[in-house]
């Protein structure tokens, strides 16, 4: 199989462009072709039984905006034309996550609540990558307001399945993402993180995911699961990719205060300097999920699979051998505390964030008719929300109730510190680990089957316990692609680092990628792209 | 009844005269513009948005707390209170819980009933929020206008610590005076810049117990708010009277016909689940931002007016009236001290003359073009006798008018006062040989007559002759 323009890299898309060797129509019919090819049918709320060729499909548009990304191919190839200046991201194809509000498009957050809503406005992320020349190919699934970590809970039916196997999640939250740039539905996609919702899915589904410092990427415009944890991030096939799409989302912006001021590096610039000297940590406390026993409350655990543990010690040989020092054993004791934590933090926001959803202004609203505004209320709420948002709600408004918060939230909040102190002790100069990143699994095991874990949403969870570490502590993680497991399916490896260390990971990153070039797994390809020609 | 006392604590809620809303770039003031119209995504709380604090309001905070003698938190934060209502679009309104700008304070209050003595009343709350929506019910419709949604507020608590709806009521005239002075709110009630719910107890005189309270709400002007705490006071002691207990009802204030309705009984206190706010930073203001703020603090009324008294002499109703706006206050003491001589009189002129006119054309004593300079010159003139009383006060109307300097007003329409010896005479002279029945009188006894006669002068001159010269010569006349 020759390559095709939806499969080639986005530096390489945006190089063919300027050279006038490609047109961004091309790109863009190339990636309509490919979704034609794998996606199957888009997510809708009525979407009755699968069938067997629904089994075999990807799934992850909700909304395919073929038009708009062919209009604008239009005017970017005129602008070519007329030789005028390009954007970073020039023909490149991406895709949404359909939690990120784009002016006149749907923006449903996977939910019946707002399967109806168009947006006023585009969210900071995506006016940020259209004006860098992006074409937009479509807004794709996740978990209902970004709730699991699974995808199977959207509201839009059938749920984005594996590329890689059909029978297999995608992942969630930005199960979509990963499963729309793995299938070659496009480049890049943007997706968003709250406990390993970018990480665990570009994992799963073999692909690149980066969880940026808090703040170091505007939220305006991404509806909220949990304010302080939410990060928007990228998606990519490759590093170089990722770097690219990083560079054009990051930066402050007068829309959210949380957004810092600080500079944007040239992530894509520093990807060459390698990894000489800097200190790569370890930890056992990354090799085991601890959780709790659901009967007798009993804290076990369980470590993770031999092919994972040795994914990542084959990823830190790759480093070593290009000059990184490897510090083992580095003690991070808080991390099984962390699911915990966000069980109540996230929850506590989540519950406040979806307020706003009652009926009265957009979005649902019961068509039964009711006799006072609490009825309507609670008819739209109960007609509208999934199951997911409505166990969210129900445990927010337990644990921040004025007789359990001190209990429950203020606890979390202080757990959360001690999050952040693991990693100040191993990231600090001065400290005697002074590393420059913790290299671990990203998730305990492959992609789970469809169906396998869904509805046990404490199980789901216990799939971010690598990844909720980096949310609670604000800092910065990024996954790669590092091997197939015995199943065949991708295994992910994860770097976290300090606060703003994104050029160092990427730096490690593209080391790891280099340096693996000739490996066996590299040639794989997912399932859904095997029989195409 | 004598043998009851009130207990009253006052809820304000204080509308900050910001230009933008707090948290988005909306303008700040709807008032009658059309329903939504002065909305953004943001105030409207739409999916995805942020809210973004607008400094000025920091400011604004800071000058308040600073008054009214309230610890200035170096750290503060925001938080989500939580509940449904329709105007309230996000489902919660950004406020300050327990770490707010502003930590305790007082305001002093004159006893009306004991000269001299002072009541101190505490702050119990001083923090910063969102205003919510308006909801408006029309027949089975209910309408919601987001116009409001956003704009700052600080809300302020008193203490159980006012005694009588008196005190109520002047706690209120400071408070509004105070914000006005510091340029903070606009501070009308009518336009709910100012809005205040009352707390009312009553307790046995001699007692220090706090009672149950019922809450007045949706009064709007500091009359009724005294009413409503008298009408209160009445029904609670009737009830205790009775034998009955007072019941934790919020009543509301109906305008027209001035009475108190019970809006609802008040079972438990809302859960509000209370956090802070991720989507705001802490707010961090560093001493010397907050010194910044402070460097051109104003002299406070009570302050002015005791200087006022020492320094200028003043009665103390001139002293409390000239004190009653800032921009008056700040008028008087130019004129003063550009005039130098007594500043009784500048006080006499803008009290009976400039205030009227300030009155009649809504203007402030800082944009009015009577400058302090122009009223100085003024009496200055007069002072001199350059210009008669009358002629004084005219000039005051023509410069306010014209905007043009008094003595070149007084130059062009030639009102210097007449002093010349002749010119008088002449007409003297005239009206004398115009009036021989009045002379004729006046030499037959009835002296009285002398001040028509001036009169007569006057008139013929244009009010223009100096009064005391004209009789003089009148009397020299007629006598002879």
């Amino acid at each position: 199989m020759t390559m095709q323009l939806c499969d080639t890299p986005a530096h390489e898309l945006s190089i063919l462009l300027r050279k006038k060797k490609i047109s961004a129509k091309e790109i863009v019919e190339s990636c309509l072709e490919r979704v034609a090819a794998v996606d199957g049918r888009p997510g809708s709320l009525d979407p009755g039984e699968n069938s067997s060729q629904d089994n075999q499909s990807v799934h992850a548009m909700i909304t395919l905006t073929a038009e708009k990304a062919l209009a604008q191919a239009k005017g970017l190839d005129d602008k070519v034309a007329r030789g005028e200046p390009l954007g970073s991201l020039a023909g490149v194809p991406f895709t949404v996550k359909d939690i990120f509000c784009v002016k006149d498009t749907l923006t449903t957050a996977a939910s019946r609540m707002l399967a109806n809503f168009r947006a006023p406005y585009t969210a900071t992320t995506v006016e940020r990558m259209l004006a860098q020349d992006g074409l937009m190919i479509g807004k794709v699934n996740l978990d209902e307001y970004t709730f699991g970590s699974s995808n199977e809970s959207t509201a839009f039916q059938p749920a984005p399945r594996n590329p890689w196997d059909t029978n297999r999640v995608p992942g969630g939250s930005s199960g979509g993402s990963a499963a729309s740039v793995a299938a070659g539905e496009a480049a890049i996609s943007l997706g968003t993180d709250t406990a390993g919702s970018i990480r665990q899915p570009a994992a799963f589904c073999g692909v690149v995911g980066i969880k940026p410092t808090y703040g170091r990427v505007s939220r305006y415009g991404l509806i909220a699961f949990a304010s302080s944890l939410d990060c928007p991030g990228p998606l990519a096939r490759n590093v170089t990719d990722a770097a690219m799409l990083l560079k054009a989302i990051a930066g402050p912006d007068r829309q959210d205060a949380t957004a810092v001021t600080k500079a944007v590096p040239d992530y894509v610039g520093v990807l060459d300097q390698g990894v000489k000297g800097l200190r790569i940590g370890l930890s056992e406390d990354y090799f085991k999920i601890v959780y709790m026993d659901a009967e007798t409350g009993e804290m076990l655990q369980k470590p993770v699979p031999d092919e994972v543990r040795a994914a990542v010690y084959h990823a830190a040989e790759i480093l070593k051998a290009q000059g990184a020092e490897i510090i083992e054993d580095v003690p991070m004791p808080n991390t099984r505390y962390a699911i915990p934590a966000f069980f109540v933090i996230s929850r506590v926001e989540a519950a406040s964030n979806l307020h706003r959803f009652d009926g009265a202004k957009y979005g649902y609203r019961t068509a039964q008719p009711k006799r006072d505004l609490r009825e309507m209320y609670q008819a739209t709420r109960n007609e509208a929300f999934g199951l997911q948002p409505k166990l969210r709600i129900l445990m927010g408004m337990y644990v921040s109730a004025a007789q359990y918060s001190e209990q429950y939230y203020s606890r979390a909040l202080k757990v959360r510190t001690l999050i952040r102190r693991d990693f100040e002790n191993v990231f600090d100069p001065g400290s005697s680990y002074h590393l420059d990143a913790l290299l671990t699994p990203t998730t305990p095991t492959t992609a789970f089957e469809m169906g396998a874990v869904y509805g046990d949403s404490v199980l789901m969870q216990y799939a971010d316990q690598f990844t909720v570490t980096a949310n609670h502590a604000g800092i910065p993680g990024m996954t790669f692609p590092a091997g197939l497991g015995a199943d065949g399916l991708p295994l992910g490896v994860q770097l976290l680092g300090p606060d703003f260390s994104e050029p160092i990971l990427l730096r490690m990153g593209r080391v790891f990628e280099e340096g693996t070039q000739a490996e066996a797994w590299r040639l794989q390809k997912p399932q859904v792209l095997r029989g195409l020609a | 009844m004598s043998e009851y006392e009130l207990v009253i604590g006052l809820e304000t809620h204080i509308q900050l005269n910001t230009v933008t809303k707090i948290f988005c770039a909306c303008k700040a003031d709807s008032w009658e513009m059309e329903p939504n119209t002065n909305i953004c995504p943001v105030c409207a709380g739409l999916p995805g948005v942020l809210p973004v604090l607008n400094e000025e309001v920091l400011r604004k905070g800071v000058l308040l707390a600073y008054a009214m003698h309230s610890e200035i938190r170096n750290v503060s934060f925001f938080d989500r209170k939580n509940y449904f209502y329709p105007d309230l679009p996000k489902g919660y309104q950004i406020t300050q819980y327990d770490m707010s700008l502003g930590n305790g304070g007082y305001m002093d209050l004159f006893i009306p009933e004991d000269a001299g003595a002072t009541r101190r009343v505490s702050i119990t709350k001083l923090h910063l929020e969102e205003d919510a929506g308006k909801t408006k019910n029309a027949g089975s419709e209910r309408l919601i206008d987001f116009n409001r949604c956003g704009v700052p507020l600080i809300e302020m608590v008193t203490g159980p610590d006012l005694r009588s709806a008196a005190e109520a009521a002047q706690y209120l005239t400071r408070l509004r005076q105070l914000l006005r002075w510091l340029g903070v709110s606009e501070a009308d009630m009518e336009k709910g810049h100012l809005r205040c719910d009352a707390n009312v107890s009553i307790r046995p005189v001699g007692s220090t117990q706090l009672f149950t309270k019922t809450e007045i709400k949706n009064v709007n002007s500091i009359e009724n708010v005294r009413s409503a705490i008298e009408l209160e006071y009445e029904r609670q002691v009737r009830e205790v009277e009775a034998g009955n207990r007072i019941q934790a009802w919020t009543l509301d204030w109906d305008d027209e016909k001035n009475e108190l309705k019970k809006m609802r009984s008040k079972e438990t206190e809302a859960d509000y689940r209370y956090f802070r706010e991720p989507d705001l930073l802490p707010v961090r203001l560093s001493d010397e931002w907050i010194q910044a703020v402070l460097a051109d603090f104003p002299e406070l009324p009570l302050h002015r007016k005791q200087r006022f008294l020492t320094d200028y002499h003043l009665t103390e109703y001139d002293a409390d009236l000239l004190t009653t706006d800032r921009q008056l206050s700040e008028y008087f003491e130019s004129a003063v001290k550009v005039y130098g001589g007594d500043p009784k009189k500048i006080a006499n002129y803008l009290m009976n003359d400039v205030l009227r006119m300030l009155n009649e054309s809504g203007k402030s004593a800082a944009d009015t073009r009577l400058t302090p300079q122009y009223l100085a010159d003024i009496v200055k003139m007069a002072d001199a006798g350059k210009i008669n009383a009358s002629t004084a006060k005219n000039l005051l109307v023509k410069v306010e008018a014209s905007g043009q300097a008094p003595n070149e007003i007084v130059a062009a329409e030639g009102l210097g006062q007449v002093r010349d010896d002749a010119a008088i005479r002449a007409v003297v002279e005239k009206v004398i040989a115009g009036n021989p029945k009045e002379v004729e009188a006046y030499r037959a006894g009835k002296e009285s007559l002398i001040g028509w006669f001036t009169g007569q002068v006057m008139r013929e001159m244009r009010g223009k002759a100096d009064p005391k010269l004209a009789q003089e010569i009148l009397k020299e006349i007629l006598g002879s």
